[in-house]
C-alpha cells in the first residue's frame, strides 16, 4: 500500500513537472498529507543513507535549505502491492528532497486521528488491484494517453470520484484546491485503477458511496499509526549513528567493545537464515499459479491412482518448504496437490494368506514340512515318470494333390483348370448366398421401417422407434450397396463361366481332340414372369424412393450448411462494411492493423446445391438393374460342371498331344513331412494321372515329446527315373489342442512353385508366355501350383487321452516370449488368439490407459499391433565375453601350460599342488597329463589285471566313483570357511572351567603322577616336509611266542596238550607238572620291534623273553603326499603304520670249533611273529593311540609255540587266558598335534521326517552337552549321501543258509561261523575312501555287492545275522584301539554279553581285559538308541541292562513312541554261489604272482622252491580254513615235522580276506620271509582261497622257508 | 638360467625396510612380516620371514621406527599370485600381554624402482561384547590363525575387522627378464616420470 502511494507521488511529480502552474496549486492543497508519506518514501528509496525524517535540527540543517517549497500532495491512499523496482534515480532524488521540505512544515499541521485498526480484507483486495501498473508509469509519454483513455472511458467511476472528493479532504487540507483541479487529478488516479481491475472491482466499484468512504478512512487512520511507530524507531537509529561518528572524530584508535550478542539478537540473526517450516495447511490459492481454481481429475472421471500415505502434518510442511523455493508451484498439480505417482502397493494381496497353525510363529515365517520324493537313482538319465506322460503323437493325414497348374498341362488342361477354379467359387458363392441373404435383410429393414412409421401414425412416436429409423435407413443403405455388389459378382462369374466354357468348346474344336472330361451344363430354370416382373418393378421402386429420400435428405442436409455459411459470409460482410466504416473515423493504428488482419480472410460465397432430379435416379437404377440383375422373365441359368465327358484317346490325338500324354505317364510325385524342419517321413511316390491329380492317402504317426515347432510339407516331382526335383514347401499350421484325430477335417493348402519349364509337346510349361490365340496376342504365364489336402490332428491315446505335449512346453523363442507378454494368460484364457481383435476389444471398451491394472494389457497391444515384438530368440548369458576372451577356446585347450594352469587351479588331483609352471610351452613335457590322461581314460575301463576277479574290478571301480565325487563335494565344501578358521579366539571361559583353574592353583607344581598335558594343537596349512614326525613308543610285550626247540622228545608231550575252548572262561587244564621240563629247556625268544612307515623302517633294540619290555621312542618322519599339508591331503593318506615283531635268531656260522676261540661267527635272522597295523589316519584323527594291543599272530608259526607257560605268573595267567594271543603295549602320535579336519559342514538331503531330525538334534545335543566325550550317533549317511536315520539299518536278515547248516546243533559255532564270514568281507575304511566326510553307510545288500565297507557296515551286516539268527542283539557304537571311533556287536548270551569285533570275527566277554573296545557310547537296536549316560563307559564297567533308564537314555520313550520307521535294508538277502572253477583259477594266479614276487624281491640271490615242501603246506590250508585258524598248530606242527625232518622250518600262513592283489602282496613282504639269504635256503608258498556265497573269499597264503639242517 | 637367447624365469628383487608405523595409543610394538606367494614363485635368496625389534614411541614424534631391512628375491614364471608383504605388529596391552595390533598386506610393487607403501592396519573383532570384554581381560584378542590370510580374498567375508594404525614400507624393486618374458610393467613412454611421480606422492601422504 505505501509503495503504491508513493508510486503515485512520482507519477504525480512528473505530471507536475510538466505543468508547473497547476502543480504549485496542487502543492498547496496536498500538504496536511505529507507526513504520511516520510516512511514509505524512505523504504522505497531502498538506498543506505541516513532517513530522510530526521527529527534533530541538525540533520534539519543539512537539509537542502534551496530545496523547493514542500509538495505534499493529499492523496486518498491507493494501495498497491507492486514490487517492481523502477525508480531513476533522478526522480527519487528530487522526490527526497521534497519530502525533506515536506517534513519541516508537518511539525507544524498535526493531525488528530483516532488509531483504529482496519479490516483486512480491503487492503488483500486493494493489492490485487494495481500489479502491474508502475512499468508503464514509466513511460509518460503512454500514461498520458491512457489517462486521456479512460478519462472516457469510464465515465461511472468518475462521477463516483467527483463525489468523493468534498467529504475527503476537508479535514486534512490547509487549503483547497479548485474544483476542476481536484476533479481532474482524482479522476486520472481512479481511472488508472479502474481500468487495471476492471473484471475484479467492478463490484466494488458499483458499492454505494458510503461503504467506499467509510472504507478510506479507516485506512487513513491505519496510516497515521503506523507512521508513529516508525518514527520511535528512527530515533533508535539516529542515536546510535551519531555515537560511533563521535567517537571516529575523537581518535583513531580502534576500542572495540567485546562483541556480544543476546541472545534474542541471535534469535533474530538465525531467522534470517533459517526457515522452519509451518505446519499449517497452504491454502490453495498460493500453490496454483494465478487465479486457476483447482481442478480435480479423480471429479472429471480420469484414472489418478491412490497416493501413498503421508501424513496431513508432514506433507503440509513440505508443501510449506517447497513454496520457500523458486519455481515452487511447478511442484503443485492442477489439482492444488504435490505431484506424486500412485501408490505403487497393490491394495489386495498376491500372495494368499497364510493361517497359522502354531500360536506365536508368524505365519510367514512358519516352516511347513513338505515331504521329499524320492527319486529312483536308477534312471536319471531318462525322464522321470513323473514328468512325463509318454511320447505324444501328431496323426498327419495327406490325402492327396491336386495340381491347378502343371507344365504338362495342355491348353485345355489349362482353360478346365481355370473352368473348374470358377466353378468352385460359384459352388462356395452358391453355398454362402449372400445375395439372397442380403436381399432378405432388405427386406426385413424395409418392413421395420414401415412398420415403425406406420406405428408412428397411429399411435404416439416412441422415442425408440424414432431413433431407430434413421439408423435403419442407413443400414438399408448399406445392405443395398452390400446386396447390389454381390448381384454384380453372381453375374460376372456366371458370364465368366459361360464365356470360359464356349472357350473350351472352341478349342475342342479347333485341336479336335478332347483332353478332359470336363463339360458345363447350364440349366435353365423357368419362372413365372409376371410375378417376376412385379417384384422387379417393386424393388426398382424402392430403391428409387430410397435414394430419392437419400438426396433429399442430402439436399437438405447441404442446404443447411449453405444456410449457415451464407449467413456467416453475410455477417462477415456486414462486418467489413462498418470495420471499413469504423476504420475511418477510428486512427489508431493497432485497429487498423488488427482489421486489416480480419480483411485478409474474406470466406468464398457459398453456392447453394441442387435438387437431385427424380428421373435422373430412376435412370441411374433402372440402368444398374439391367447389368448386375437377372431381367424380368429371363430363365435362371443354374451351371452344372461334370466330368462325364469322353476324352480322345491317345492314337487319335496328334503327335504333340500324344508326347505330352507320355510325358505326364512319366512323372510321380511324392511329399515329404519335415516336422521341427527334420524330415520325419515322406510318401510312397505316386504317378500323377492325366488330370493331374495324386492320390496318396496315408497317415503319418509321428511321436514326438516336445511342443512342435513347425510342421512342413515338400512336395517333390519325379521325372522318369531320374531327377527328382522339389516343387514347393508348405508350412501346416500346428493344430489347435482341441482338434484331435477323430474330428479333424481335410484342409487344403495352396501350394506354387517358381520353377519355369518349357516343354517341346502340348504342355504350356510352367512360367512360360503363352497364347489361346492363333496369332499368339494375349499372352499368359502360369506357374506350377496345386492343392495339398492333408490334416494335421493329435492322436488320441488308448483311454481317450489326447496326447499333446502340455503347453507349457511350448518352448520355442517366440512362444515363451509371447508368454512373457501375453495378458490374457494372466486373466486366465490362455493363448494369444488374435491380437487385432484383442486390440480392437481394448479400443472399443475404452480402457483407460493410464490404468496400472490395464498396463499389461495395454503393452501388449501396443507391442502387437506396432509389430515391435522383436524378441531375439536366444538368450545370452556373458554377452561380452566375446569381447574379453584373449585367445580362442581351442587354442586354449591346445596350449599346455594353460591347460596345466586350469587344471591346477580346478585342484585336480595331480596338480593341485604343482610349483612353477614352466612359462614356455615347450618346457611342460607331455609325460606329465599322462597320468591324469590315463586316469581319466581308466575311469570307465574296467582293468581286471589287477583284481583277478571281475566283480572286484567294477567294485572297485564304483568305489572310486564315489569317492571322486564325494571329494569333489568336500572339495567345494573347502572352501566355505567359518569363523574359527580364520580367527582364532579364545572361548568365553564358562564357570566350571574358571573353578577348576582356581583349583589348579592349589595343585603341586611336580604331581607324583603327571598328566599327559595336552599339545599346542598346529594347523596343519603351514607346515612343510620333515616338520612333522610320527612318534611311536614301544613300551612292552606279552606272551610272545617262543622257539621250540627242535628237538623230538618233544613231541610226545605236545601230543597230550588238551585245547580248552576258547570262549570258555576257565584257566587252562594243564598241569604245571607236564611243563617242567619245558619250563627248563625253554629257549628264550629275542624279540624286537621294527616299526615302518612309508618305507621308513626304524626298530627297536632286542629284548630278550617272551614278555620283553623295550620302552623305546621311535621316530619316523612324514610326508604328506605332494606335499600337500592342507586337513584334506592328510585325511587321505593312505599309509599304515607297520609294527611287525620280530624274533631275532643268531646262528653260529662257525665252522670249526678252532674257530670258536679266536672270534664269533654269528648269522642273525629274523623270523616274524606278527605284526600290528595301525593307520595313518587313525593316529591323525585321534591324536594319539595309547593302549595295548592284540598282536596278530599267524595261526601257526614254525617254529615257535605259544604256550601258557610261566608257572611263575600263574596268577595272571588265569586273567591272560581269557583270550589268546600276545600283546604290545604302543603309544603313538605326531609331533606336532596336527588339528584332524573336519567332517564337512554340510547338510544333507534326507527323507525322514522333520519333526524325526529335530528330535534326533536335539537328543544328539543333549547328549553331548552332558558326555562331550561320547559320541551320539543318530543319523548316518547312505551312499546317496542322504541323511538316514540309524535305526532304519538293524533289521533281521539271513545270513548263508550254507553257515548255518555247518553247524546246525551248535549256534554257538555257527555265529562264530557267520561272525568269520562277516569279518571276510574285505575292509575298506572309509575314512580313507572319504576322508573327512562323515561316514557313509551302505545297507547290507549293497555291502554284500560291493565286498567292501568299513566297520559300520561289518557290525550292522553282523548284527542283523544275529538278529536273523534268533539272537538279542545290538550295535554298539564306541572307541576301540586300533582303530577309533567304531562299530562292535553286543550279544546277550546265556545272561551274558558278549562283545564281537564284527572285522575280525572275533569275541569277547563283557569282562574280557584286552577286549580292543574301549568305550561305549550308545546302543542301537532296530527301534531305539540308548546313550550311555552312566559314569563309565569302559565295557568292564558298565551295565548292558538297557531297561534301565538311569544308566541309558533312550532316543524313543513314552513322549517320543517309535513312529515305526521302515528299514532300509532288504527284505531278505539273496546270496549266489561262488564260482568254484574262477575260485581254484584265481588260487593259481595268485600263487604265481607272489613266487614271481618273492624271486622279484629277491634279485641277487636265486629262490628255489620247495615243492615237497609246498605240496604239503597246500595240503595243510584247508584243514586250517575249516578250523578259522585255531586248534591246528600243534598236529599241523607235528605233520610238517615228521615229513620235513632234516629242515629247519620257519614259516607262517598268513589270512587275509580277499579283495585285491596288491595287499597280498604286501602281506608277505611285510614278513619278510625274503630276506632270509642263506645259500641254500629253499622256499615254499602255498595259496589256497576259499570260497563263501557271495564271492566271499578267504585267502590263505602259506610261505616258509626251509633250511637244510646238516 | 638361461644362458641362450630366452630365459625361463624371470627374477624380482625386493629390498627395502619396514620403516616406521603410527599407532596411535599404543606403544612398545614389534612387527613380524612374511611373504606370501604364489605356487609359481620361488623365493631364491633373502628372508621370507623376519621379526623386528621392539621399538617405543619418542615423546614428539608419534611414529615408531623400526627401519626393519626386508631383502628377498623371487623367481617366478607366472605372474599371477604376484608376492604379497603381509605386515602383523604385536605389541602389549595394558596387562603386559602380548596382543596384536595390526595385520596388514600390500603387494610388492611391480614397478621397478622405490617405492613407498603405506599400508592400513586392522585386527581381527571379538564376536560378541562379552568375548571383547574377556578378551581384553584375560589378554587373548582374537588373532588370524595365520597371518598369511589377510593376503586371500578367500573365506574373509566371515570374519569383522578393525582398522587399527598405519605401517609405512620402503621397497626397491629390481626385476631382470620381464620384459623379455613379455611382461610391461612400465609404459614405454614414462619410465622415469611413474617414479618420480610415486615418490612424490607418498611424501604428500
Amino acid at each position: 500500500m505505501d509503495r503504491s502511494e508513493e508510486s503515485r507521488m512520482i507519477i504525480m511529480e512528473d505530471f507536475l513537472d510538466e505543468d508547473p502552474a497547476q502543480a504549485e496549486r496542487l502543492k498547496r492543497t496536498l500538504t496536511a498529507h505529507r507526513h504520511r508519506r516520510k516512511k514509505p518514501l524512505r523504504e522505497a528509496a531502498g538506498t543506505p543513507e541516513p532517513p530522510p525524517e530526521d527529527w534533530s535540527p541538525a540533520t534539519m540543517a543539512a537539509a537542502p535549505p534551496g530545496a523547493a517549497p514542500p509538495a505534499s500532495r493529499g492523496l486518498p491512499p491507493v494501495p498497491s502491492a507492486s514490487r517492481t523496482g523502477f525508480a531513476e534515480f533522478s526522480v527519487r532524488e528530487r522526490m527526497r528532497e521534497k519530502l525533506k521540505a515536506a517534513k519541516s512544515k508537518a511539525e507544524s499541521t498535526l493531525l488528530q486521528e483516532d488509531p483504529s485498526s482496519r479490516p483486512r480484507h480491503l487492503k488483500s483486495i486493494r493489492e490485487r488491484k494495481t500489479e502491474v501498473r508502475l512499468d508503464k508509469e514509466c513511460d509518460r509519454d503512454e500514461f498520458r494517453e491512457m489517462q486521456e483513455d479512460e478519462s472516457h472511458i469510464s465515465s461511472k467511476v468518475k462521477f463516483h470520484d467527483s463525489a468523493k472528493i468534498p467529504k475527503q479532504k476537508p479535514p486534512v487540507q490547509n487549503d483547497f484546491p479548485s474544483a476542476e483541479e481536484a476533479y481532474k487529478f482524482f479522476t486520472f488516479d481512479f481511472d488508472s485503477e479502474a481500468e487495471r481491475v476492471k473484471a475484479g472491482i467492478r463490484k466494488k466499484n458499483e458499492l454505494n458511496h458510503e461503504e467506499e468512504e467509510a472504507e478510506e478512512d479507516v485506512e487513513t487512520h491505519g496510516e497515521g499509526q503506523e507512521e508513529s511507530e516508525t518514527d520511535e524507531d528512527v530515533h533508535l537509529v539516529k542515536d546510535d549513528d551519531l555515537f560511533i561518528l563521535g567517537q571516529t572524530a575523537q581518535d583513531f584508535l580502534v576500542m572495540k567493545p567485546a562483541e556480544y550478542e543476546s541472545y534474542s539478537e541471535q534469535l533474530q540473526k538465525e531467522k534470517e537464515f533459517l526457515f522452519i517450516p509451518s505446519m499449517q495447511a497452504v491454502p490453495a490459492s498460493q500453490k496454483m499459479p494465478g487465479n486457476i481454481q483447482p481442478r480435480f481429475l479423480e471429479d472429471e472421471g480420469l484414472y489418478t491412482g491412490e497416493r501413498p500415505f503421508v501424513s496431513p502434518s508432514n506433507l503440509n510442511i513440505l508443501e510449506n518448504r517447497i513454496l520457500r523455493q523458486e519455481q515452487g508451484k511447478k511442484w503443485f498439480g492442477d489439482d492444488g496437490k504435490i505431484l506424486a505417482l500412485p501408490n505403487p502397493i497393490k491394495q489386495s494381496l498376491t500372495r494368499p494368506p497364510v493361517f497359522s497353525l502354531e500360536e506365536g510363529i508368524e505365519p510367514e515365517l512358519e516352516t511347513l514340512y513338505r515331504k521329499a520324493i524320492k527319486v529312483t537313482a536308477a534312471n536319471q538319465y531318462l525322464v522321470g515318470p513323473g514328468d512325463f506322460q509318454g511320447p505324444f503323437q501328431l496323426d498327419i493325414d495327406i490325402s492327396g494333390l491336386i495340381f491347378t497348374h502343371h507344365p504338362c498341362f495342355s491348353r485345355e488342361h489349362v482353360l478346365a483348370a481355370k473352368l473348374a477354379q470358377l466353378y468352385d467359387q460359384y459352388l462356395a458363392r452358391k453355398q454362402k448366398n449372400l445375395t439372397t441373404l442380403l436381399t432378405d435383410k432388405l427386406h426385413a429393414l424395409r418392413n421395420a421401417v414401415q412398420c415403425s412409421i406406420d406405428g408412428g401414425d397411429t399411435a404416439v412416436l416412441k422415442p425408440v422407434a424414432q431413433q431407430s429409423i434413421p439408423e435403419y435407413k442407413i443400414e438399408i443403405r448399406q445392405t443395398r450397396r452390400l446386396r447390389d455388389a454381390e448381384q454384380e459378382k453372381d453375374r460376372t462369374l456366371l458370364k465368366t463361366i459361360i464365356k470360359v466354357w464356349k472357350e473350351i468348346k472352341s478349342l475342342r474344336d479347333f485341336q479336335k481332340f478332347t483332353n478332359t472330361p470336363m463339360k458345363l451344363y447350364l440349366r435353365k430354370e423357368e419362372v413365372d414372369r409376371r410375378l417376376d416382373e412385379k417384384a422387379y418393378e417393386t424393388e426398382i421402386q424402392d430403391e428409387i424412393n430410397e435414394l430419392l429420400e437419400e438426396c433429399r435428405e442430402e439436399y437438405e442436409k447441404k442446404m443447411e450448411e449453405y444456410k449457415t455459411e451464407l449467413q456467416e459470409w453475410k455477417s462477415w460482410k456486414k462486418t467489413q462494411k462498418s470495420k471499413k466504416k469504423k476504420k475511418k473515423k477510428d486512427l489508431r493504428g493497432e485497429e487498423e492493423s488488427v482489421d486489416g488482419c480480419e480483411l485478409d480472410e474474406e470466406p468464398v460465397k457459398p453456392i447453394p446445391p441442387k435438387m437431385v432430379n427424380s428421373l435422373e435416379i430412376e435412370q441411374q437404377v433402372r440402368e444398374k438393374a439391367d447389368n448386375f440383375r437377372r431381367k424380368p422373365g429371363e430363365p435362371v441359368l443354374i451351371p452344372e460342371l461334370v466330368l462325364s465327358g469322353s476324352i480322345t484317346p491317345s492314337e487319335l490325338c496328334p503327335r504333340a498331344e500324344v508326347l505330352r500324354r507320355e510325358d505326364v505317364k512319366k512323372r510321380s510325385s511324392f511329399i515329404k513331412v519335415l516336422f521341427n524342419s527334420k524330415e520325419v517321413s515322406r510318401t510312397v511316390t505316386r504317378p500323377i494321372s492325366s488330370d493331374f491329380r495324386v492320390h496318396f492317402g496315408q497317415i503319418f504317426n509321428l511321436q514326438i515329446f516336445n511342443w512342435p515347432e513347425s510342421l512342413k510339407l515338400q512336395i517333390y516331382e519325379t521325372v522318369g527315373i531320374s531327377s527328382t526335383t522339389l516343387l514347393a514347401e508348405v508350412f501346416i499350421p500346428i493344430p489347435e489342442t482341441t482338434v484331435l484325430t477323430g474330428n479333424a477335417s481335410i484342409e487344403e493348402i495352396e501350394f506354387s512353385s517358381s520353377q519355369r519349364v518349357m516343354l517341346d509337346h502340348e504342355g504350356v510349361g510352367s512360367g512360360v508366355s503363352f497364347s489361346f490365340e492363333a496369332d499368339g496376342s494375349n499372352r499368359m504365364t502360369l506357374m506350377t501350383s496345386g492343392k495339398v489336402s492333408n490334416s494335421v490332428s493329435w492322436a488320441v491315446g488308448e483311454k481317450g487321452v489326447p496326447l499333446i505335449p502340455p503347453v507349457s512346453q511350448q518352448n520355442t523363442g517366440i512362444a515363451s516370449a509371447l508368454k512373457n507378454i501375453d495378458a490374457i494368460a494372466s486373466i486366465g484364457t490362455s493363448g494369444l488368439t488374435d491380437m487385432k481383435k484383442l486390440a480392437k476389444w481394448a479400443a472399443e471398451a475404452k480402457l483407460d490407459p493410464n490404468d496400472p491394472n490395464n498396463a499389461a494389457l495395454m503393452q501388449l497391444i501396443t507391442v502387437a499391433t506396432s509389430g515391435e515384438a522383436r524378441v531375439p530368440d536366444f538368450f545370452r548369458l556373458e554377452q561380452l565375453q566375446q569381447e574379453f576372451n584373449f585367445v580362442s577356446d581351442e587354442e586354449l585347450n591346445k596350449s599346455k601350460r594353460f591347460r596345466l594352469l586350469q587344471l591346477r587351479n580346478a585342484e585336480v588331483m595331480e596338480f593341485r599342488n604343482y610349483k612353477q609352471v614352466p612359462l614356455h610351452e615347450r618346457e611342460i613335457s607331455e609325460q606329465l597329463f599322462q597320468d591324469y590322461e590315463k586316469r581319466l581314460r581308466e575311469r570307465d575301463v574296467i582293468d581286471s589285471k589287477h583284481y583277478l576277479d571281475a566283480h572286484r574290478a567294477i567294485v572297485a571301480n564304483y568305489l572310486q566313483k564315489i569317492r571322486e565325487s564325494v571329494i569333489n563335494r568336500f572339495l567345494v565344501a573347502k572352501h566355505h570357511f567359518l569363523l574359527s578358521d580364520l580367527v582364532s579366539e579364545e572361548e568365553i571361559p564358562s564357570l566350571g572351567i574358571l573353578g577348576l583353574s582356581i583349583f589348579k592353583l592349589a595343585e603341586p607344581k611336580r604331581p607324583l603322577k603327571p598328566r599327559r598335558k595336552e599339545r599346542k594343537k598346529v594347523t596343519a596349512q603351514n607346515l612343510s616336509d620333515g616338520d612333522i614326525k610320527l612318534l611311536v613308543n614301544i613300551i612292552r610285550a606279552y606272551d610272545i611266542p617262543v622257539r621250540k626247540p627242535v628237538s623230538k622228545l618233544q613231541q610226545p608231550s605236545r601230543h597230550s596238550r588238551s585245547f580248552n575252548e576258547m570262549f570258555a572262561a576257565s584257566p587252562s587244564a594243564q598241569s604245571p607238572g607236564e611243563n617242567i621240563d619245558w619250563v627248563f629247556n625253554q629257549v628264550l625268544v629275542r624279540p624286537f620291534v621294527e616299526v615302518s612307515f612309508q618305507r621308513t623302517v626304524c626298530r627297536t633294540t632286542t629284548a630278550e623273553g617272551p614278555n620283553p619290555n623295550w620302552n623305546e621312542e621311535l621316530e619316523l618322519p612324514f610326508r604328506a603326499p605332494n606335499g600337500d599339508y592342507s586337513t584334506h591331503s592328510l585325511q587321505s593318506v593312505k599309509d599304515e603304520v607297520f609294527i611287525n615283531l620280530f624274533d631275532e635268531v643268531l646262528y653260529d656260522v662257525g665252522e670249526d670249533d678252532h674257530e670258536r676261540g679266536s672270534g664269533i661267527h654269528t648269522r642273525v635272522e629274523r623270523h616274524w611273529l606278527g605284526c600290528v597295523k595301525v593307520p595313518f589316519t587313525t593316529i591323525y584323527f585321534q591324536a594319539r593311540i595309547d593302549g595295548t594291543f592284540k598282536v596278530n599272530i599267524p595261526p601257526v608259526l614254525l617254529g615257535y609255540s605259544k604256550e601258557k607257560n610261566l608257572g611263575n605268573d600263574r596268577g595272571y595267567d588265569s586273567v591272560r587266558n581269557l583270550s589268546e594271543g600276545s600283546y604290545i603295549t604302543l603309544f603313538i602320535t605326531i609331533e606336532p598335534q596336527l588339528i584332524p579336519g573336519e567332517s564337512v559342514r554340510e547338510k544333507f538331503d534326507t527323507q525322514e521326517d522333520e519333526k524325526l531330525l529335530q528330535a534326533a538334534e536335539k537328543y544328539e545335543a543333549e547328549c553331548t552337552s552332558k558326555f562331550p566325550s561320547r559320541r551320539c550317533l543318530t543319523t548316518v549317511i547312505d551312499l546317496s549321501g542322504k541323511s538316514v536315520f540309524i535305526t532304519r539299518y538293524i533289521k533281521p536278515l539271513n545270513p548263508p543258509q550254507e553257515l548255518l547248516d555247518a553247524h546246525p546243533n551248535s549256534s554257538q559255532t555257527a555265529a562264530e561261523l557267520v561272525a568269520r564270514y562277516v569279518a571276510l568281507i574285505p575292509f575298506l575304511p572309509d575314512s580313507v575312501s572319504f576322508a573327512g566326510i562323515c561316514d557313509l553307510w551302505s545297507t547290507s545288500d549293497q555291502f554284500l555287492d560291493l565286498l567292501a565297507g568299513d566297520e559300520e557296515e561289518h557290525a550292522v551286516l553282523l548284527c542283523n545275522y544275529f538278529l536273523g539268527m534268533g539272537k538279542k542283539a545290538w550295535l554298539i557304537i564306541g572307541n576301540a584301539i586300533p582303530e577309533g571311533a567304531t562299530a562292535y556287536v553286543l550279544t546277550l548270551e546265556q545272561n551274558q554279553y558278549a562283545i564281537w569285533n564284527p572285522s575280525t570275527g572275533c569275541f569277547y566277554g563283557q569282562f574280557d581285559t584286552f577286549c580292543p573296545l574301549q568305550n561305549v557310547y550308545c546302543l542301537i537296536s532296530c527301534d531305539n538308541i540308548w546313550f550311555n549316560i552312566q559314569e563309565y563307559d569302559s565295557p568292564v564297567r558298565i551295565n548292558f541292562d538297557i531297561s534301565k533308564p538311569k544308566l541309558w537314555k533312550s532316543f524313543f520313550s513314552r513322549s517320543l513312541p517309535y513312529p515305526g520307521l521302515c528299514s532300509v535294508q532288504p527284505e531278505e538277502l539273496i546270496y549266489q554261489h561262488s564260482d568254484k572253477a574262477a575260485v581254484v583259477g584265481l588260487q593259481g594266479r595268485i600263487e604265481k604272482i607272489l613266487k614271481e614276487k618273492i624271486m622279484e624281491w629277491r634279485p641277487r640271490h636265486l629262490t628255489r622252491w620247495n615243492r615237497y615242501c609246498t605240496s604239503t603246506l597246500r595240503h595243510f590250508l584247508p584243514l586250517l580254513e575249516h578250523n578259522q585258524g585255531k586248534d591246528v598248530e600243534d598236529d599241523h606242527q607235528a605233520e610238517l615235522q615228521k615229513q620235513l625232518g632234516d629242515y629247519r622250518v620257519s614259516g607262517f600262513p598268513i589270512h587275509m580276506p580277499f579283495s585285491e592283489v596288491g595287499p597280498l602282496v604286501e602281506a608277505v613282504h611285510s614278513t619278510g620271509v625274503h630276506t632270509i639269504d642263506v645259500a641254500n635256503v629253499e622256499f615254499a608258498l602255498a595259496v589256497y582261497v576259499h570260497a563263501y556265497p557271495q564271492n566271499v573269499l578267504s585267502v590263505w597264503i602259506y610261505v616258509a622257508s626251509l633250511i637244510r639242517n646238516r | 638360467m638361461a644362458a641362450a637367447g630366452s630365459p625361463d624365469v624371470f627374477l624380482v628383487a625386493v629390498s627395502g625396510e619396514i620403516e616406521s608405523g603410527q599407532f596411535p595409543g599404543f606403544d612398545d610394538l614389534y612387527c613380524k612380516f612374511c611373504f606370501v606367494y604364489g605356487q609359481d614363485w620361488v623365493p631364491t635368496a633373502g628372508l621370507e620371514e623376519g621379526i623386528s625389534q621392539i621399538t617405543s614411541k619418542s615423546d614428539e614424534n608419534s611414529t615408531l621406527v623400526w627401519n626393519f631391512p626386508i631383502d628377498i628375491t623371487f623367481k617366478s614364471t607366472n605372474p599371477s599370485g604376484w608376492p604379497q608383504i603381509v605386515v602383523s605388529v604385536y605389541g602389549p596391552d595394558f596387562f603386559g600381554n602380548d596382543v596384536v595390533r595390526g595385520y596388514g598386506a600390500v603387494h610388492v610393487p611391480i614397478v621397478p624402482g622405490r617405492h613407498i607403501r603405506t599400508i592400513p592396519m586392522f585386527v581381527p573383532e571379538s564376536t560378541s561384547r562379552l568375548q571383547k570384554f574377556t578378551s581384553w581381560f584375560t589378554g587373548r584378542r582374537p588373532e588370524f590363525t595365520d597371518p598369511r590370510v589377510v593376503a586371500q580374498g578367500e573365506g574373509r567375508e566371515v570374519t569383522r575387522v578393525r582398522s587399527q594404525g598405519f605401517v609405512t614400507i620402503s621397497f626397491n624393486v629390481m626385476t631382470k627378464d620381464m620384459k623379455r618374458l613379455g611382461y610391461e610393467v612400465t609404459p614405454s613412454d614414462m619410465e622415469n616420470h611413474s617414479l618420480v611421480s610415486v615418490t612424490e606422492g607418498i611424501h604428500d601422504y
